[in-house]
């Protein structure tokens, strides 16, 4: 079981996904049951990862290839680092909690909803393992459809708009990431992730190369300026889009860059890596601003997942300034670093926070922040997780938060003090717009008399609240078995920046 | 004068028309309760030929009556998917033809003609079998069109698709006049397309040569249906009976790939660099053309119509990259095509009835809700045509994409995929009506509830998914016919 134990966790969803489908709208409950029950089952086998995936050894590992398409020399391959299994157990770990959060929310065709949920969430973990860039780019636009799909059938009122609008965005990005992939194959004959990363190409392939990776990568992240599309997709989406979406959807676009821009176009990456520095700061800086006049939850959370995934995309590159420039690679390290934690605590922050709003617009169904307020009165347990991820949010010590961003802060000192000037902006910006949302919504008066009548969260609402508190609290006060899991495939990800491949 | 040889290479083809001619006579000679029999002995004929196709098989090209049919992997593979595409219309077809009263031995039999056509063109060995197959093709297509002969749309329809056609054909017909005058031209005269390939190294007039060669592009312009020669699709494909436009659509574009490929690659092969600009540039204009128009189009079929044009832009994507490779990334597309058009008026056809044909897209309405499996079928085939993995469509589109970029072609390559997002639009705009609006009360939305279209309908549909994660054996299948 062990030898497949990836393409197990591919398709244990995909398939799993059928007899949901099969139970049909009449029996919703059977619908609901099984799905849960195949997305426990995902999560155990997830675990099985941590144990199978030697820490210590680091590269690629678990690796299954099989030949695919025998004249073009595609590969079914799989395989993964410390950074994959990290994503891939988050990915199991949140599919759960958003069938869970579904349960009875979903009332229209819950057997649908549950199928592209799971479909969706094998998809992801196939992104997260392929080490053949055709598959890769296949599961990458498949993952496409389910969300197409859950935006556009359980969304808002316009989310016939905001799922064309997500749908063509990114499929705009990725068709030139395709071209890319085609001429890479014209030079190497192969579509293997490894031997496209020991290809050499001339600066001018590396950069025209690099713009197109650039290009579909920045969109999923999503990076200033191409983020237009995430606020709209996040405020129709229903909320277990919104917690796939922003939990690990977001990260495809941080992974790719570090599976592909990364290895396959260093010198290039190297070279641009100011555009992405400066892009990331406007991220974390000016979307912070626009994330503080929000007056939609849902909104505000999305330009503040903008910004915290700035952090990410700072991280990464920061480290090309940092190898390239002034070869201290212990920095370079702790950069990167920080950005794969801020990948793996975002996902659980931004999951929590949607979950919250969700839980609040069950019940009063708007997301304006001027109909709440006192919230706390009528829901003081849902209160105490609100106010918890809100400060996780704006990276309190101790929540998973604070980890990540303080590592690629101190990173980035060491490149320019300018630059982690700017990048400490969030902590007081950060701030601004969670503390002010929660006192806008939680605290005061009840001004709304629906808001006296909202009723505490059920048990299937803290079961989700408490897990994803769990999960935050232990990163952030514990986060050295992630750190940890992640230290040695981080260590060869830097080293492979220093390789020049003109 | 033939051997026996000749007749058993062209064996399915004198079946075919053997079978044909039987079922005329039958037509005419049963009673009318009898007739629905009809519809099973014909998709048994075509079943046979099939058969016939691919236990024939010879190992290597072989030819016929002194060169003029060639019988190779290419034409093999085109001849199956023809024939196994006419099968599946067939059976798409009966409630349709029931419905409108229009079930009997001509629609049967005309259509098994124009597959003896398709079968004949993509075999040809010298520009005279090209004409023959061709204008047999040609005029049962016409003569389907205009299938339902008291209705006014269908009339129109096949009186344009007649004239347009006829002058086509003239067009082809002049511009082989032309190549074969120039073939005489310092050497002896010939028709014959394996020794066309050689006129340019000894004609004295090769302008003349070249101007054949650019008639004969239009007139194969005009048979795929490539911008600027598309102005007859759109009329047709909405104006003829909706399995005749299936046919029109899936048989017919198989053919017109074999028919480019025997003139251009086959016969024109060393005057590669001159067309091969050309295709590009019908590959542009149709990509532009049949995407932008299609996204304003209100009508399913006509929109599928523009669509097709768009579809034949990526075909002549592969053909314009002239080389083995290229070929084989058209052949695999074409018969993508073929299997994404016939299951997309697959899902018409079993939604329309009598008095509601269910080819408007606003009739598409709320389907998921109503027939949550058609809906699934029809949003297999949309994805498909837009090409989003996993689905079928997006492998045959890298392929060709491929194909532009080894014949390096990175431009149109680029503008190729451009496109693709434009496509996308109206592709989504269909699943959209289907899957997020609400169905309209008292719609008169109904699913046919024949047995047999249900079942081929929904493999054929699934085939898209099934040859979207395992298409290798397809496309080494194709590949080996272009000697890769």
């Amino acid at each position: 079981m062990f030898n497949h134990l990836l393409s197990l966790l591919i398709w244990l969803p995909v398939v799993g996904s059928i007899p949901v489908l099969l139970a049909g709208a009449a029996r919703p409950n059977l619908a609901r049951w099984l799905s849960m029950l195949v997305a426990v089952a995902t999560f155990v086998l997830s675990l099985f990862l941590l144990v199978q995936y030697n820490a210590d050894a680091g590269g690629m590992q678990l690796t299954e290839s099989y030949l695919w398409i025998a004249s073009w020399g595609v590969h079914y391959g799989l395989a993964v680092d410390g950074i994959s299994v990290a994503l891939i157990v988050m990915t199991t770990f949140v599919g759960i909690l958003v069938i869970a959060g579904a349960w009875e929310v979903i009332q229209d065709k819950p057997h649908l909803y549950m199928a592209a949920m799971l479909i969706l969430e094998g998809l992801l973990i196939g992104v997260f393992c392929a080490t053949d860039a055709l598959l890769f780019y296949a599961l990458f636009e498949a993952i496409l459809i389910p969300m197409f799909i859950l935006i556009g059938m359980w969304g808002g009122p316009r989310r016939v708009y905001a799922t064309l609008k997500f749908f063509i965005y990114t499929f705009f990005g990725s068709v030139f990431m395709l071209i890319a992939l085609l001429y890479l194959y014209q030079k190497a004959h192969t579509f293997d992730l490894a031997t496209l990363a020991a290809l050499p190409l001339t600066f001018k392939e590396q950069a025209w190369i690099f713009f197109a990776f650039l290009i579909a990568f920045a969109i999923k992240v999503p990076m200033v300026p191409v983020h237009t599309w995430l606020p709209d997709a996040h405020v129709e989406a229903p909320t277990g889009g919104s917690v796939v979406l922003a939990a690990v959807m977001l990260k495809v676009g941080t992974y790719g860059m570090l599976r592909f821009i990364l290895p396959i176009v260093p010198d290039a990456g190297a070279h641009f890596a100011w555009l992405i520095v400066v892009l990331s700061l406007i991220a974390i800086v000016y979307i912070g601003y626009v994330a503080l006049v929000q007056e939609d939850m849902k909104k505000l959370v999305a330009y503040s997942s903008v910004a915290h995934m700035g952090f990410v995309t700072l991280g990464i590159f920061i480290a090309f300034a940092l190898v390239r420039e002034q070869g201290s690679t212990d920095m370079a390290l702790l950069g990167m670093q920080g950005a794969m934690v801020q990948m793996i605590s975002h996902g659980f922050v931004s999951g929590a926070m949607f979950t919250c709003i969700g839980v609040m617009y069950d019940r009063l169904h708007t997301r304006q922040i001027k109909d709440y307020g006192g919230v706390i009165n009528a829901m003081p347990w849902f209160g105490f997780f609100y106010v918890l991820f809100a400060m996780a949010n704006c990276g309190l010590p101790g929540t998973s938060g604070f980890v990540g961003e303080f590592m690629v802060i101190l990173a980035s000192f060491a490149a320019s003090p300018w630059i982690a000037l700017f990048a400490a902006f969030t902590l007081i910006i950060g701030a601004g717009y969670t503390l002010w949302l929660v006192k806008r919504v939680l605290w005061g008066e009840i001004t709304n008399p629906h808001v006296a009548e909202m009723k505490e969260i059920n048990g299937r609402e803290t079961f989700v609240l408490v897990a994803f508190a769990a999960a935050v609290l232990a990163l952030g006060i514990w986060p050295q078995p992630l750190v940890h899991l992640m230290d040695s495939s981080v260590a060869q990800l830097v080293q492979q920046l220093a390789i020049h491949k003109i | 004068m033939p051997t026996l040889n000749d007749i058993l290479i062209l064996l399915p083809e004198f079946y075919l028309v053997a079978a044909a001619c039987l079922l005329l006579l039958l037509d005419a000679f049963m009673k009318p309760a009898q007739r629905p029999l009809l519809h099973w002995i014909s998709i048994a004929v075509l079943l046979v030929a099939i058969y016939l196709v691919i236990a024939g098989q010879p190992d290597r090209a072989v030819t016929a009556f002194g060169g003029m049919f060639v019988r190779d992997d290419a034409a093999e593979i085109i001849k199956v998917f023809a024939l196994g595409t006419t099968a599946m219309i067939f059976v798409y077809a009966r409630p349709y033809l029931i419905d409108r009263k229009l079930l009997g031995g001509e629609f049967y039999t005309l259509m098994i003609f124009a597959v003896i056509g398709i079968m004949l063109l993509v075999s040809a060995g010298s520009l005279a079998t090209v004409y023959l197959g061709l204008e047999l093709l040609s005029l049962s297509s016409y003569a389907l069109v205009a299938l339902n002969r008291d209705a006014k749309l269908p009339s129109e329809a096949a009186i344009k698709y007649f004239v347009l056609g006829a002058l086509a054909s003239g067009m082809l017909l002049y511009g082989m006049s032309m190549v074969y005058g120039a073939s005489g031209m310092g050497g002896t005269p010939t028709l014959e397309l394996a020794q066309l390939n050689h006129v340019m190294g000894y004609t004295t007039a090769p302008t003349l040569l070249l101007f054949g060669l650019i008639f004969m592009i239009i007139g194969i312009g005009f048979k795929l249906g490539a911008a600027p020669f598309h102005m007859w699709i759109p009329d047709v494909y909405q104006g003829a009976p909706t399995p005749v436009t299936t046919f029109v659509a899936a048989g017919s574009k198989l053919a017109a790939f074999g028919m480019a490929y025997r003139l251009l690659a086959a016969g024109m092969g060393d005057l590669a660099q001159q067309w091969q600009l050309i295709l590009a540039v019908l590959a542009v204009l149709s990509l532009a053309i049949g995407n932008l128009v299609a996204i304003v189009q209100t009508n399913l079929k006509r929109m599928l119509a523009y669509s097709t044009i768009s579809h034949m832009g990526y075909l002549l994507l592969g053909l314009s990259a002239a080389g083995p490779e290229g070929y084989a990334a058209a052949l695999f597309y074409a018969i993508c095509y073929a299997l994404m058009g016939v299951a997309a008026f697959g899902v018409i056809l079993a939604l329309g009835r009598a008095g509601f044909e269910c080819e408007e897209i606003a009739d598409f309405k709320g389907l998921a809700r109503k027939a949550p499996w058609m809906a699934f079928l029809m949003l297999l085939a949309m994805f498909s045509l837009a090409g989003v993995p996993p689905l079928f469509g997006f492998w045959a589109k890298v392929l060709v994409l491929e194909a532009a970029i080894h014949a390096d072609m990175l431009w149109l390559a680029i503008v190729g995929i451009v496109f693709a997002i434009v496509g996308l639009y109206y592709y989504l705009y269909v699943i959209k009506v289907m899957y997020f609006d609400a169905p309209e009360e008292g719609g008169a939305l109904q699913v046919q509830q024949d047995k047999p279209l249900r079942l081929v309908l929904s493999l054929n549909a699934l085939s898209l998914l099934v040859l979207g994660l395992y298409w290798g054996p397809l496309l080494a299948w194709c590949r080996r016919a272009f000697g890769l």
